[in-house]
């Protein structure tokens, strides 16, 4: 402690001193419950899982084979699922969502812009079953009759488009996915946009560009990074979602290269069998399952995190430099 | 309607003496509020025009018009009339693109685009296709050579041009602009953020730069536009009070405003 003021009034502030230290320790102790927290599910889902990983090994990531009764146990095609789901989702979300914020940071007359954002975060507010049941009833539906027979005269001599429509597939997973992580990007990658300085905008547009050359070539490249964060923040969404995706994947233990046939995923599996894993070994497995897509999304969101934290320092660096 | 009376300005095309921009009774609002009144202004080619006057006189207003940025911002509108070489620049028809590639302009504080100090300069004859591929990187050592930036930077030109000192990066902004070969540069208090070196780097640059193109610059220094200016504009609230050579203008005003405001008894 430091003495410079002098004994007396060391003495004479050490009756609060006391307050300030309980105080003190008590509110450290509540903000380290939350990583506490964090390490006590990393702890508890290694422990559970620990007889599973001693058993299979590295071959439980690579194994396609889920067999209960013979108990073997292999998690690729689960694996390969969050990622394909997830990745179809990005690649349907990412062009509207930033169309959606280049729209209303750009182009939109004042008068659309609140309503339109509002709507769209809206989407962030459905519960998960209340899309699953959605996709369930109204977009397998519109999917059999619209989009699958004209999408399979074009592209059916793709392997992604083989085999025969049941509904319950990868690509309705995919599709629900995509709704449900767009307003995240959307409202990250509006954010961004407009924390861009309006001086590059009128840069650009000053030697010439047009609105849209202006925002492609200046605005976007200055935001870069915020907007991969943003896409990178929508995937962690996506990779654990489960209900929803649940309610749609078809739960199959395959693999396959279709879209349109149905697949599973990591968190569907936790979903659907942790009430009927009666063997020590199975539910192991599970846990394993848990882990992994724990330390996936774990390492996506630490990654988007670090991207948009980069933006926000960098575009001060910018502004002090000048 | 107005170009009939000037044909006669706009007639000798390239000669030294004639105007390069003409202002003519221009009005201008942002929503009711009205910040320029009947302004009435001619620009010499190959000079430099200085717009002097105290904060919120108008004068950034009126260089914001000649490359039409104000339309930019929502709810303005206009009255009058710009000439550039003898042609409005509102006639129907006309390419904006075009007009702010003919127009460059330069801002308060040095923005430059996130990109190399290469990929800064190639912006706009990248955007415009001016010439041909092979002859960009001639064009992008000619704007720089020209911005008196060329011996600093030659040997790192895929270094970010954000990492350049606010002197250079202004003088880089002027490079970008002159890359697109324009005819008139307009300058908004460029020196505003810079320090005293690096700003009497960019007026001795704007002096040499004169030799080929037409100047007007804004700024709130007085010393500076006696510096550079060869005319000078006073703006009070709106309005033209007086123009003329720079020396006559500082020495001899005829308004009494102009007198006050140059003797620091307002702005």
């Amino acid at each position: 402690m430091a003495s410079l003021p002098g004994p007396e009034r060391a003495t004479s502030l050490s009756g609060r001193n006391t307050g300030d230290r309980v105080y003190r320790g008590a509110l450290t102790l509540l903000a380290l419950t939350l990583p506490a927290a964090l390490i006590a599910i990393l702890g508890g889902l290694l422990w559970n899982a620990w007889p599973s990983v001693r058993t299979f090994g590295l071959e439980f990531l690579f194994r396609s084979t889920w067999d209960p009764v013979a108990e073997v146990y292999g998690a690729a095609p689960m694996i390969l699922g969050t990622v394909i789901s997830s990745l179809l989702a990005l690649l349907i979300a990412v062009p509207l969502a930033l169309g959606v914020a280049i729209f209303l940071t750009e182009f939109s007359p004042g008068w659309l812009r609140k309503p339109v954002a509002s709507l769209v975060e809206l989407l962030a507010a459905i519960p998960s079953v209340v899309y699953g049941l959605w996709g369930v009833f109204v977009l397998i539906p519109l999917l059999r009759s619209h989009v699958v027979p004209p999408l399979r005269a074009a592209l059916g001599w793709l392997p992604f488009f083989e085999g025969v429509f049941y509904g319950n597939s990868m690509l309705a997973a995919g599709i629900i996915l995509s709704i449900m992580i767009l307003p995240y990007i959307s409202s990250v990658s509006r954010e961004v946009l407009l924390a861009v300085p309006p001086a590059q905008r009128e840069a650009a547009l000053a030697l010439g560009a047009t609105r849209w050359e202006a925002v492609w070539s200046a605005v976007l490249p200055y935001g870069h990074l915020g907007i991969i964060g943003a896409v990178v923040l929508g995937l962690g969404r996506a990779l654990g979602e489960t209900m929803a995706v649940t309610m749609l994947i078809g739960n199959r233990h395959e693999i396959s290269a279709s879209l349109l046939q149905p697949g599973y995923t990591m968190a569907a599996a936790i979903a659907n069998e942790f009430a009927e894993a009666t063997t020590q070994l199975h539910l192991a497995a599970l846990f394993e399952i848990g882990l992994v897509l724990f330390g996936v999304t774990v390492t996506v969101n630490a990654a988007a995190r670090l991207l948009v934290w980069r933006v926000a320092r960098g575009s001060a660096v910018g502004s002090r430099a000048l | 309607m107005t170009s009939a009376a000037t044909a006669p300005s706009s007639a000798s095309g390239s000669g030294a003496a004639s105007d390069a921009v003409s202002i003519r009774e221009f009005d201008f609002w942002y929503g009711s509020n009205q910040a320029l009144h009947r302004v009435s202004l001619d620009v010499p080619a190959r000079a430099v025009t200085g717009l002097i006057g105290p904060s919120g006189c108008g004068k950034s207003t009126l260089l914001r018009s000649i490359n039409r940025m104000n339309q930019l911002i929502a709810d303005t509108r206009h009255r009058g009339e710009i000439l550039l070489f003898g042609r409005s620049i509102f006639e129907p028809g006309t390419d904006l693109v075009d007009l702010r590639r003919r127009v460059g302009m330069v801002f308060q504080r040095p923005n430059p685009f996130p990109k190399s100090i290469f990929d800064n300069v190639a912006y706009g004859p990248r955007l415009n296709h001016l010439g041909r591929r092979d002859e960009l990187t001639h064009r992008v050592e000619e704007a720089l050579k020209r911005a008196a930036l060329w011996e600093e930077v030659k040997d790192r030109l895929d270094e970010p041009g954000t990492a350049l000192s606010g002197g250079q990066q202004q003088r880089l902004c002027i490079a970008r602009a002159l890359a697109n070969e324009p005819r008139v540069l307009l300058l908004d208090e460029p020196c505003s953020a810079l320090d005293p070196i690096a700003t009497q780097r960019v007026e001795e640059l704007l002096v040499e730069l004169k030799e080929q193109y037409t100047i007007i610059i804004v700024t709130h220094n007085l010393q500076q536009a006696s510096r550079i200016a060869d005319f000078t504009a006073f703006l009070y609230l709106g309005e033209l009070v007086e123009h003329g050579r720079t020396e006559q203008l500082f020495t001899r005003p005829r308004d009494e405003r102009t007198e006050a405001y140059l003797t620091g008894r307002f702005g």
